[in-house]
């Protein structure tokens, strides 16, 4: 239970354990009639498509590792990509998807819609994300490696993007049929950046060009703790869309503008939450230099408590993030491994204070969906979420990957989706050129 | 901040007001003050040089400017003197605020040291007693007697054009050189299946409420709504507050919205952002609301419905085609920059033709309208700086361009940052929620915009506006000593941290290099 050999391993070799038991929920959560992927180790948890598209991604690194064999890959991405080709797109409320985007949580087994779900655009991005990661690393002349590319490529065509505009020119977060549009788009930074690359570079349906343009007039640059960057609180936001994309020398219109670039940006983010921890302005347990990741997690709420004589506010799953909140003492540590290639040392300084001060937490090198120390629990840990979240241990896979061999940026700069849609959203430099 | 008719608490339209059952000895102050009994309208002369139609804040301001420069004033009001800010707007709510907030402090004691013998009680009657004083004492600053003194001709009635240059009111024609209309705004009535028949309360009779509800529903997270749904949390009810949007305070940045959401879901409130009241109805004693949230619908039941979904311009009853006046039932009375209207002899001030409604934006527009309708050279509005506070705890506050209006204007836009977590007065006060964000153009330290969320963010936010409207920059503000340990230091502290950023790397090591050599 214990990471009892953490402090032994080398770098290398700590890394290779925590990334390998992150690899691991992908084949344990994995449906072998859909190839969908449970959204959290919960049992009966429904499939998220977020997550099929991490998986997607994962496969590439567990055949490039040795985890997994490339039929057994093939054959599961393969298994997914027929499904979603498959699958009743239509306005019907217990289809699987409309307009070639999906419902944000399916049934593991039929495919269909679950928990009253929206068809949710940024997560039929990562599930796209995934498909394009899958169908560029699988090019062999094989009829089934042949087959993944043309699938991969017609799901990604069928996507209509303007029609999840609405009648606006951004990118809207979602649709139900029993109301329509989510009457809310993308407002200030976030994780989307990848969305508006897909989207601009479809050949079949893209955005407007100026659409990422409007999006990013509600970015808001900032100085905080005396460091610039682009804003915004969760940890995941800096990181999501830099799984796939390596954004380190390329620049957007903002970013020319800035001085800077978003690779840079997440260096900064990840700094400020470190500041924050340091900080600690609300007195949370555990908090320091080494205990940071304040991002989308699991925690011990919703609850109230009375502790040390403060009332303590505890959330369920929420989108945390710094300095404005929300906070409630909890940590997301696979946030905080995910910041390894923009961070190292930071970041492997807080994995080995996690492993050495936490090991309750920390289940076969696994890292759950939160952990609060201030809230008490069985141990000095404090309250450890009791699953493990596929989102969370789709970003520690890739992003060590990124870190160790760049394997994931470097295959991603060979989709020509990628490269389009980053010069249609006005990048220049850097590996572009 | 807001004007409009006290229908409520306000006699009929033209009448003196009469003692009700439950009216105490402040109402009674307060109507004394306002529209005494008994009162006789003057004997009008030929000409006035100005008719002001509308006694809030903006037609109060226009009479009493107007009748000290020497100009022959009439000031037309049909139910109380003071408007909405003193009947049923800010004055009310302010004070009703002011003792939620020390119910919450009693509550938060332990946090801050100290200790609360027994349990915590609310006599609601007591509170509101309160702010009924403090209304009958605020009224008797412009009190009918009073603007009399001040050389201002006071009629008690409904206004009504009569053609280009005169208005009747009381049965009477009253001809004027100018005039200026400052009738205000009232809350938008809802349009939702069964409201009406189940009532609602709105700011006009909140402030007559005798018994705290245990259970309310607030329609709308705008200021009015945040602010009514967290006073009647502190105040024991059970709140649930319902906002058709992903955030409240949609105007205002998302960090400032996401404090407020975090602080209202701490006092108690039952937040539900994106999801609107779909239907009304009652079952036996309560009312039943029907909520839509993505398409997902459930109903709550309350005691009370409170809606704080927006205001309408007071533009009906006033005959404004005779006069020549344009208007719009939605945006009010047209007016140029120089607040003057379709009629060249007609200006407009406050929340009847202002976009902003706000008690200080009508005074700032009344005192232009008066200027520009007596003399020549007109001021232009938009030159002006109106900064703004929604009173939630903590209080939000803002003046200038928010970055997005900036960034679609074209201007680069830099924004620096203190969280009053690290102001030492902030920790010491236990007010720590918040932050004073300053926005500057890119390359130059020029103050465009200001967000303040702080306990006391309202009067913060006035050096941010003298800032801006004197054209200081941040390099001048971070000369400017300030008294420690204050909360205002917060500002000093972001320009520090801009002046911090000029040190580059190059001047860093001309500055070592110096100082090595001497």
């Amino acid at each position: 239970m214990a990471d009892l050999f953490a402090q032994s391993d080398d770098d290398e070799a700590l890394l290779d354990r925590f990334q390998r038991a992150a690899f691991a929920y992908f084949l344990e959560q994995f449906d072998p009639g859909t190839g969908l992927v449970a959204d959290t180790s919960r049992p009966n948890a429904p499939a998220s498509i977020a997550v099929v598209g991490f998986a997607l991604s994962c496969y590439p690194v567990g055949v490039a590792r040795g985890w997994m064999s490339r039929p057994d890959a093939v054959a599961r991405v393969l298994t997914t990509l027929r499904f979603f080709q498959n699958s009743p797109q239509n306005e019907h409320p217990d289809a699987a998807g409309y307009n070639g985007f999906y419902y944000h949580f399916l049934d593991r087994q039929t495919g269909l819609r679950t928990w009253n779900s929206e068809v949710s655009v940024i997560d039929t991005t990562l599930l796209l994300a995934g498909m394009l990661t899958a169908s560029t690393y699988f090019d062999a002349g094989t009829p089934a490696e042949r087959e993944i590319r043309d699938l991969a490529d017609a799901l990604y065509c069928r996507v209509d993007w303007r029609w999840a505009c609405g009648d606006e020119l951004t990118a809207r977060q979602g649709w139900k049929p029993e109301g329509g549009f989510l009457h809310y788009g993308w407002d200030g930074y976030d994780e989307a950046i990848i969305l508006y690359v897909l989207a601009l570079a479809s050949p079949t349906h893209p955005l407007p060009p100026n659409s990422y343009d409007r999006w990013t007039e509600t970015y808001q640059w900032e100085n905080i703790y005396g460091l610039e960057f682009l804003f915004a609180g969760p940890l995941f936001i800096h990181q999501f869309s830099q799984a796939w994309i390596d954004f380190a020398g390329i620049q957007d219109r903002f970013m020319r503008e800035k001085g800077s670039d978003y690779f840079e940006n997440t260096q900064r983010a990840t700094r400020v939450q470190r500041e924050y921890a340091c900080r600690n302005p609300f007195g949370f347990e555990g908090y320091g230099k080494d205990c940071w990741g304040i991002t989308a997690s699991q925690g011990p709420g919703p609850t109230t408590q009375k502790i040390d004589g403060r009332e303590r506010r505890f959330l369920g799953y929420a989108a945390r993030g710094v300095p404005y909140g929300p906070d409630d003492g909890t940590i997301g540590p696979c946030g905080t491994l995910a910041s390894l290639p923009f961070a190292p040392e930071l970041t492997l300084s807080a994995l080995r204070h996690l492993c050495a001060r936490y090991p309750e937490m920390i289940c076969d090198s696994k890292l759950p969906g939160g952990f609060n120390p201030t809230r008490p629990g069985q141990s000095a840990t404090g309250w450890v979420s009791d699953r493990y979240f596929g989102l969370d241990q789709g970003i520690v896979v890739l992003m060590i990957e990124n870190y160790r061999s760049r394997m994931i940026w470097n295959l991603m700069r060979q989709c020509p989706y990628i490269g389009n849609g980053l010069r249609c959203a006005g990048f220049t430099g850097g590996w572009l050129k | 901040m807001i004007a409009f008719a006290a229908q409520h608490f306000a006699p009929p339209r033209g009448e003196a007001p009469t003692d009700g059952p439950h009216e105490d000895r402040y109402r009674r102050a307060l109507i004394d003050a306002a529209h005494p009994s008994g009162w006789r309208n003057p004997i009008p002369p030929d000409k006035y040089n100005l008719v002001v139609i509308g006694a809030g804040p903006g037609g109060l301001t226009a009479a009493r400017e107007a009748a000290a420069l020497g100009a022959k004033v009439a000031l037309i009001e049909r139910t109380l003197l003071g408007g909405g800010r003193l009947n049923v707007g800010c004055v009310p709510s302010k004070a009703l605020i002011r003792t939620a907030r020390l119910y919450a402090e009693m509550r938060d004691a332990e946090n801050v040291g100290g200790q609360v013998p027994g349990s915590i009680g609310i006599d609601f009657r007591t509170v509101m007693q309160r702010m009924h004083r403090i209304q009958a004492r605020l009224s008797r600053a412009d009190s009918a007697e009073r603007l009399t003194e001040a050389g201002v001709d006071v009629y008690f009635g409904e206004a009504r054009f009569a053609s280009s240059d005169t208005v009747a009111v009381g049965g009477v024609l009253l001809h004027f050189k100018k005039a200026i209309i400052a009738t205000g705004a009232r809350p938008l009535i809802p349009t939702i299946p069964g409201i009406s028949a189940c009532g609602f309360l709105t700011n006009e009779n909140v402030f007559d409420l005798t018994e705290c509800p245990q259970r309310l529903l607030v329609m709308g997270g705008g200021p009015l709504g945040c602010e009514m749904a967290q006073a009647f949390c502190r105040f024991g009810a059970h709140v649930i507050i319902a906002q058709d949007e992903p955030m409240f305070l949609p105007r205002e940045e998302r960090d400032a919205a996401q404090i407020l959401a975090d602080c209202l879901a701490r006092d108690g409130v039952e937040v539900h952002l994106n999801t609107a009241v779909v239907g009304v109805r009652i079952e036996g004693a309560r009312k039943v609301v029907d909520l839509d949230s993505g398409g997902e619908t459930f109903s709550v039941s309350v005691d009370q419905i409170a809606s704080g979904i927006g205001r309408a311009p007071n533009v009906e009853d006033l005959n404004l085609e005779t006069a020549g006046v344009a208007y719009d039932t939605a945006s009010g009375i047209g007016v140029d920059d120089f607040l003057r209207t379709s009629n060249p002899r007609i200006y407009a001030a406050g929340d009847v033709c202002l976009e902003y409604k706000f008690t200080h934006a009508a005074v700032a527009s009344a005192r232009i309208a008066v200027r520009n309708a007596l003399f020549p050279g007109g001021k232009g509005w938009s030159g002006l700086t109106i900064p703004w506070c929604t009173y939630s705890d903590p209080e939000i506050a803002h003046v200038g361009l928010y970055v997005r209006e900036a960034q679609q204007k074209g201007i680069p836009v830099r924004t620096f940052t203190i969280l009053m977590h690290d102001v030492d007065r902030a920790v010491t006060d236990g007010e720590e929620d918040g932050f004073v964000k300053i926005h500057v153009r890119q390359g130059t330290d020029r103050i465009l915009g200001a967000t303040v969320v702080a306990r006391h963010a309202g009067e913060m936010i006035n050096g941010l506006s003298l800032a801006i409207s004197s054209g200081i920059g941040l390099r001048a503000l971070a000369r400017v000593v300030h008294t420690y340990p204050t909360q205002a230091e917060a500002i000093k502290m972001v320009a520090d941290a801009y002046n911090r950023t000029r040190l580059t790397p190059t001047l860093r090591s001309l500055s070592r290099r110096w100082i090595a050599r001497n």
